[in-house]
């Protein structure tokens, strides 16, 4: 028996939020006494995979059949929900990223176990299984309690302190082929911002609404966020106007995120924007109306013109950086 | 071409959230009921695509007979007949198993679903819905094109975007973007009173999770107002006190 944990990979290298999972899944692995293994697909070097023993793996798993060189939630979670059944995985564990919000609840029902998802906090084992999770857009938390034999679970990533140990661990070749009818989607074209940080991941997002006047003002909203490793998001009306893409829009209708540190600049504050931010750790706002209601839920405040703080601000973080 | 829209129930997200005494479920007093904006831009695009090339929408949702006002919106708005499969969702499992049944009865192209609702948030059903139906998936789509019997999909990933084809039966679930939903009109709303709505007796599934219990967040304490002219001040404070830079 195991915990099971799904790693993924961009360019190679491993995520930092499936270091997270990996160090979740080895604390809740000491738990229930059984050892942490790792599943990995696609193609990714040994070396890189050997690394996830230092969070607590003492196996990883390699499906690297050509077939599975491109992501499918299909034939990914055929692979995973194979190796959780090679392995007898009493628990799956992944990183809720866009891809595994796919292929995770297919998991589940080829398992047969009951799904929990965007869990922010280490499980209950005490008596039974229980887990925690955000619910109604921010507004309150469910506690939900596991029945099924196996159960997956996907975390929010930033929800669980990442810790690294010492230690290699061993790589095993797993020949798992999806089925010619697992294999239907085909990815005709990949359009990706390389050298952006992914926003449901990031530690700090620094984001800018309807108070920027404008898109070329946006210049300075990413120096501030450069200065600090931040990703870029932005409110609904923003993406809307065309000012940033779609990709960037937090809240209700956009991404959700739970970063260490979100700055939002020039951004009222509307319950549909905070739905989706309003988990994050530190929030910081910057508004020229002391009355914005984004000043009620945050932790920092500065009231004044963005367009005059924000240059200031970046100049500051730079001081900073340069003396740490 | 027959699409199938899953469509939830949800509080509108500016209405306050209570829960019961025991704190087990939603205190739907006073609360306004809204269609689970996703699935109202999923709804509007399974009506464009219909339009252009012919052909039936259904709508579908897992909910006790209070959920009728938002299946009749649905209708309002265009779809030509509904389900209901009267019962109180119990865990995604639940509800995809009952979705995934009516489409077997019924043979749909495509199912078209929100990415998420917006009370759970899970972004569960579509993918479950489709693993219990052996059929491909594409979710959070900014684009869906049909052509035959091949969809093109625009999905998002993590720093980008992917440009997907996958052959139908299919399952999309969409996100912001797919379609800009529309307003019933006088005429939409006159004629969903009299537009078929299936009332279905749901199947029985072991009960594999449960919510047993809500509770709200803690407040944040009052927000610190740094001086305008002193940002290093801010940067100390995120450094020093919220640990976070
Ligand atoms: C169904 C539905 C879903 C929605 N989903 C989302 C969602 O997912 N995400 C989202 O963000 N919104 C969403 N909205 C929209 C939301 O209700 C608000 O309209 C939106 O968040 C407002 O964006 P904003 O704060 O950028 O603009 P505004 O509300 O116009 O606020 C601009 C702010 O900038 C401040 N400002 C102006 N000039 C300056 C300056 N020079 N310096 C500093 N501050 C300045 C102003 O005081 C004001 O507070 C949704 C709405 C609906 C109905
Ligand atoms: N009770 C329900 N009845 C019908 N469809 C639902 C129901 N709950 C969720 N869905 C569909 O599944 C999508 C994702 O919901 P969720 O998995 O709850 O985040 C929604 O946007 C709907 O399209």
């Amino acid at each position: 028996m195991s915990v099971l944990v799904y790693v993924e990979h961009s360019e190679g290298k491993i995520k930092k939020s499936s270091f997270e999972a990996t160090t979740y899944g080895k604390d809740l692995s000491v738990m229930l006494n059984l050892p942490c293994v790792a599943v990995a697909i696609g193609n990714i070097s040994a070396e890189e995979l050997k690394l996830l023993g230092a969070y607590g793996a003492s196996k990883v798993v390699h499906c690297n059949s050509p077939e599975l060189s491109s992501f499918s939630a299909q034939s990914y979670a055929g692979a995973v929900a194979s190796v959780a059944a090679e392995e007898k995985a009493k628990v799956v564990l992944l990183s809720a990223s866009f891809s595994v919000k796919g292929m995770a609840p297919r998991v589940a029902v080829k398992l047969q176990a009951g799904f929990a998802d965007g869990v922010i906090s280490m499980a209950d084992v005490s008596s039974g299984f229980k887990v925690r999770k955000g619910a109604f857009s921010g507004k309150a938390f469910a506690n939900i309690s596991m029945y099924s034999d196996i159960k997956v679970i996907t975390i929010s990533p930033n929800s669980y302190k990442i810790l690294k140990g010492e230690g290699s661990a061993e790589v095993v070749i797993n020949s798992y082929k999806p089925g010619a009818e697992e294999n239907k989607v085909k990815v005709k074209e990949t359009i990706r911002a390389t050298d952006k940080i992914s926003l449901p991941e990031a530690e700090i997002v620094v984001s800018a609404g309807r108070g920027m006047k404008g898109p070329e003002n946006w210049g300075m909203i990413e120096d501030l966020a450069a200065s600090l490793g931040a990703a870029l998001a932005c409110s609904k009306p923003v993406a809307d106007a065309g000012w940033r893409p779609h990709s960037e829009h937090v809240g209700q209708t956009g991404v959700t995120i739970s970063p260490n540190l979100y700055i939002a600049i020039g951004i009222s504050g509307a319950i549909q924007h905070l739905a989706g931010v309003s988990s994050s750790k530190t929030i910081v706002v910057i508004n020229k109306d002391p009355e914005a209601p984004f000043f009620k839920a945050a932790d920092f405040g500065i009231v004044g013109d963005a367009l005059e703080i924000v240059p200031k601000l970046t100049d500051a973080v730079k001081r900073f950086k340069a003396a740490h | 071409m027959k699409i199938l829209v899953c469509i939830s129930s949800v509080p509108d997200t500016t209405t306050k959230i209570n829960f019961t005494p025991d704190n087990k479920s939603l205190l739907t007093q006073g609360v306004q009921f809204i269609i689970n904006p996703y699935d109202e831009i999923a709804l509007t695009r399974a009506l464009e695509l219909t339009e252009k090339e012919g052909g039936k929408v259904t709508v579908i949702t897992v909910g006790d007979h209070s959920t009728e006002p938002v299946i009749r919106k649905a209708l309002a708005v265009g779809a030509n007949d509904a389900i209901r499969v009267d019962a109180v969702p119990r865990d995604a499992f639940f509800t995809a198993s009952q979705i995934a049944k009516a489409a077997t009865e019924n043979n749909y192209d495509l199912i078209l679903c929100g990415h998420e609702s917006i009370d759970y948030n899970g972004a569960r059903i579509p993918s479950m819905v489709a693993e219990m139906l052996r059929i491909p998936s594409v979710t959070i789509c900014k684009k869906l094109t049909i052509e035959g019997k091949v969809l093109t999909a625009e999905r998002e990933i993590e720093g980008g975007k992917e440009v997907v084809e996958c052959p139908l039966p299919a399952v999309v679930s969409a996100s912001e973007g797919m379609a800009a939903p529309r307003i019933p009109n006088m005429r939409g709303i006159m004629s969903a009173r009299t537009k078929p709505l299936a009332v279905t007796q749901a199947v029985d599934v072991p009960k594999l999770s449960e919510v047993i219990g809500y509770d709200k967040p803690q407040p944040r304490s009052t927000v610190q107002l740094i001086p305008a002219d002193q940002p290093e001040k801010l940067i100390e404070l995120l450094h020093t006190q919220a640990r976070v830079i």
